[in-house]
């Protein structure tokens, strides 16, 4: 039973180097639970929030060749109990008349958003961890589901420490 | 500071210069075509044109491996630069300094499948220490600074350079030195002291210890601190195929190459121990057959400079992440200062393993069918030409027997292609050693195999006076593919049989061929020929020798452990395994 790991890079901004870490998961045949890239408060230095389902040494070893690509800055694990981690989600759901008044309903008990309407479907915005996601879906399910996307989670520390401090030598 | 205006190539060739670096093995094409101009005029730069892309990367390995410095190889766009790969994939797995040039085809082109357009950075992503696109002039010499940077400090490897068409041509203000822009390359370099500490106790309440050396000592050039180390304990040692000649053979603490094909004493010391102590070494595969029962009772040291080889086999109970000289001189310091208290004392294990060597002394069996047996051969060059030589060898049966029966006594005179296990390695890997030692004897030892993939780098040797050896191991097979068939597979030779024996068709005859590029050749199928080929081959300086030494194709390369399993079932030949002592 292996569990998830969150694992933060902060990373040059070079070409290539989203591949440069895709690959090194891939080769493994480590399945990437979710990813999400965007720049920094510093110019040039991108964060990559993986999530993957590896367990003791894969993981350390990962760690380890992901630390040895020339282009990785940083990285460290963001433990559950001293990080916040969010995911977003788009949901387009199927509505009529009769449905609607419960779909926004749950909406509400989710604290989500409406963001688009139109006579057969909403379209909901909403963020949170990964269970309360999952959760609020389970509870659109039986309406109907035409269309998900969801980002890959992204996640900090608790505190007032920054990743990036010390990074740049 | 001042700046000239140079164009990306003329800044390629100048920074090089600055770098310090001396020859390229090269072949031209259209998107490296800038920068073959300038070349030209360079009074620093030795290029050598070679007649296979894959043949310059071989012979910047065999430079690198040869010298410790970097070998540098340039090829075109496209199949120029696919043709590199092999070479690039083996000094990734070997850590070979090295620099792989590429052309590209224009900026402005890339991703249009442009003619000889090939992806060459995302195709060597897994197999470069780190690989850059370059496509403006004013990044080259940053770039380039880095790249060697990067394929020298730490772990060596290869960096390829791939550099657009147009960003050899771009005019701009050329300075030196640029500003190295590398704030993820931090490699570690010097241990951690409680961790030293912690070694020296470890090595100080065994009893059974073995030095397990890799090829980590020979690109940190701490053969010498190897040897006091080795000396000050009084503890066994063996040395990887990477290693051969980190440690000198003639020395009577050495057990020789442990492994697949190490001798009986090495792989079984290994089994017994209560303590490895790993030096650049990584547990390969062929070294530790089945992980899980290798060196069961033994604790680990591990020495490595990169910290993703430690644990990554096997649990280390002391890691230590450092350059091995680095490490080893503060292990002497500690472990003097704590010997001053307790003295290690390994009598008992000196018995056993003296034990070993005098029972399993390394040798081989006269061939049935009369022909030359290749381990002879393959003994009689390395007797006759001395440690001072330097041998490359191919890959498979030769290559065995060349770490066996050849004595090393110095780092840098063995090459071979370990990791990856390259056949056609030797030819190139030889010219490359040549050229960075010229004043060396260097032999390519290859087999009949090996070199049909190869050779035609003869001609560069012929042309541009590098005058190497080459010494057929010529048994008209896959040797190596062969063995395993008749051991593994009811003896069925499926596609082995290479027809290039005096008994077969002999295609091709390989002194012909050899004649053909301008060698010396000459073919030697009697014992009481071989010595006189051997000094033929050390006395001809004007041009390069082949010699066809045809050997029976039956020899084995013995002892064995099969793959995969444990190293416990090492068989000394054929059905034969060692007799342990009662105490089983």
């Amino acid at each position: 039973m292996t569990t998830q790991h969150v694992l933060s890079l902060l990373v040059e901004n070079k070409p290539g180097i989203l591949t440069r870490v895709a690959a090194l998961f891939a080769r493994r045949g480590y399945n990437i639970e979710s990813l999400a890239v965007g720049t920094t408060e510093i110019e040039g230095v991108s964060r990559i929030t993986v999530v993957v389902s590896l367990d003791g040494l894969p993981l350390e070893q990962v760690t380890k060749q992901l630390n040895k690509l020339i282009n990785v800055l940083k990285i460290v694990e963001l433990e559950e109990e001293t990080s916040v981690a969010r995911d977003h989600m788009l949901v387009k759901v199927r509505t009529d008349s009769s449905t609607r008044s419960q779909v926004l309903e749950a909406v509400t008990l989710f604290r989500a958003r409406v963001i688009d309407v139109v006579s057969d479907a909403v379209v909901i915005e909403v963020t949170g961890n990964t269970a309360k996601c999952q959760a609020f879906l389970k509870v659109l399910e039986p309406f109907g589901i035409k269309e998900l996307v969801q980002s890959g989670a992204i996640a900090v520390s608790r505190g007032s420490k920054s990743m990036s401090e010390k990074v740049l030598r | 500071m001042a700046t000239e205006t140079l164009t990306g190539a003329q800044a390629l060739i100048r920074s090089l210069e600055l770098l310090g670096v001396d020859t390229v093995f090269g072949l031209p094409g259209g998107a490296i075509l800038p920068t073959y101009d300038p070349l030209m005029d360079s009074k620093k730069l030795r290029h050598i044109l070679v007649r296979h892309e894959q043949g310059a990367g071989h012979a910047a390995e065999g430079y690198a491996a040869a010298s410790g410095r970097v070998g540098v190889c340039i090829a075109t766009s496209g199949p120029g630069a696919t043709n590199l790969v092999t070479a690039i994939a083996d000094a990734h797995m070997d850590s070979v300094p090295m620099l792989a040039i590429t052309g590209q085809v224009n900026s402005f082109a890339i991703g249009t499948d442009a003619f000889q357009e090939a992806d060459i950075v995302g195709i060597t992503m897994p197999i470069t220490k780190h690989s850059f696109l370059v496509t403006r002039a004013e990044d080259i010499p940053g770039v380039v600074a880095a790249a060697y940077e990067i394929a020298t400090t730490g772990r060596p490897g290869p960096v390829l350079i791939d550099f657009a068409k147009d960003a050899q041509n771009g005019k701009f203000e050329f300075s030196w030195p640029p500003k190295i822009d590398l704030p993820g390359f931090k490699p570690i370099t010097d241990p951690h002291g409680k961790q030293v500490q912690a070694a020296a106790e470890l090595i100080l309440k065994s009893h059974k210890p073995i030095l397990y050396v890799g090829g980590g000592v020979i690109r940190a050039e701490a053969s010498n601190e190897l040897l006091a180390l080795a000396e000050l304990l009084h503890a066994p040692v063996t040395t990887t195929l990477m290693a051969r000649g980190a440690f000198p053979d003639s020395h009577p603490q050495h057990l020789g190459m442990p492994g697949m094909h190490g001798t009986v004493p090495a792989v079984t010391a290994l089994q017994k121990s209560d303590l490895l102590i790993t030096l650049g070494a990584r547990f390969d595969d062929r070294v530790t057959g089945d992980i899980k029962s290798f060196a069961k009772g033994a604790k680990v040291i591990h020495v490595d400079i990169d910290p993703a080889e430690i644990g990554k086999i096997r649990h280390a109970d002391v890691p230590i992440v450092g350059d091995a000289k680095v490490v080893i001189l503060m292990l002497i310091a500690e472990l003097k200062a704590q010997m001053k208290n307790s003295k290690p004392d390994y009598e008992d294990w000196w018995v056993f393993l003296n034990g070993l060597k005098e029972r399993y002394p390394l040798g081989y069996s006269e061939t049935e069918d009369g022909k030359l047996s290749p381990q002879y051969v393959i003994q009689r060059i390395g007797e006759l030409s001395g440690p001072e030589a330097i041998f490359a060898a191919g890959v498979g049966q030769h290559q065995m027997w060349s770490a066996q029966f050849i004595k090393y006594e110095r780092p840098n005179s063995w090459l071979n292609s370990g990791g990856l296990g390259t056949m056609g390695y030797a030819v190139p890997a030889a010219m490359g050693a040549k050229v960075a030692q010229p004043d060396r004897l260097v032999w390519a030892i290859d087999g009949d195999g090996c070199f049909q993939m190869t050779n035609q780098e003869l001609a560069t040797c012929t042309i541009n006076n590098i005058p190497i050896k080459v010494a057929i191991i010529n048994n008209s097979s896959l040797g190596m593919v062969r063995q395993w068939q008749t051991l593994f597979y009811n003896s069925r030779y499926s596609n082995t049989d290479l027809n290039t024996g005096t008994d077969t068709i002999m295609v091709p005859d390989f002194v012909k061929l050899g004649e053909a590029y301008g060698c010396l050749a000459i073919r030697v199928e009697k014992i009481e020929d071989v010595d006189a080929a051997i000094k033929l081959a050390m006395e001809t300086n004007d041009r390069p020798v082949v010699i066809d030494f045809i050997v029976g194709r039956d020899a084995m390369v013995w002892p064995m452990v099969p793959s995969g399993i444990s190293n416990d079932a090492v068989q000394y030949a054929r059905d034969a395994a060692p007799i342990w002592d009662g105490d089983e």
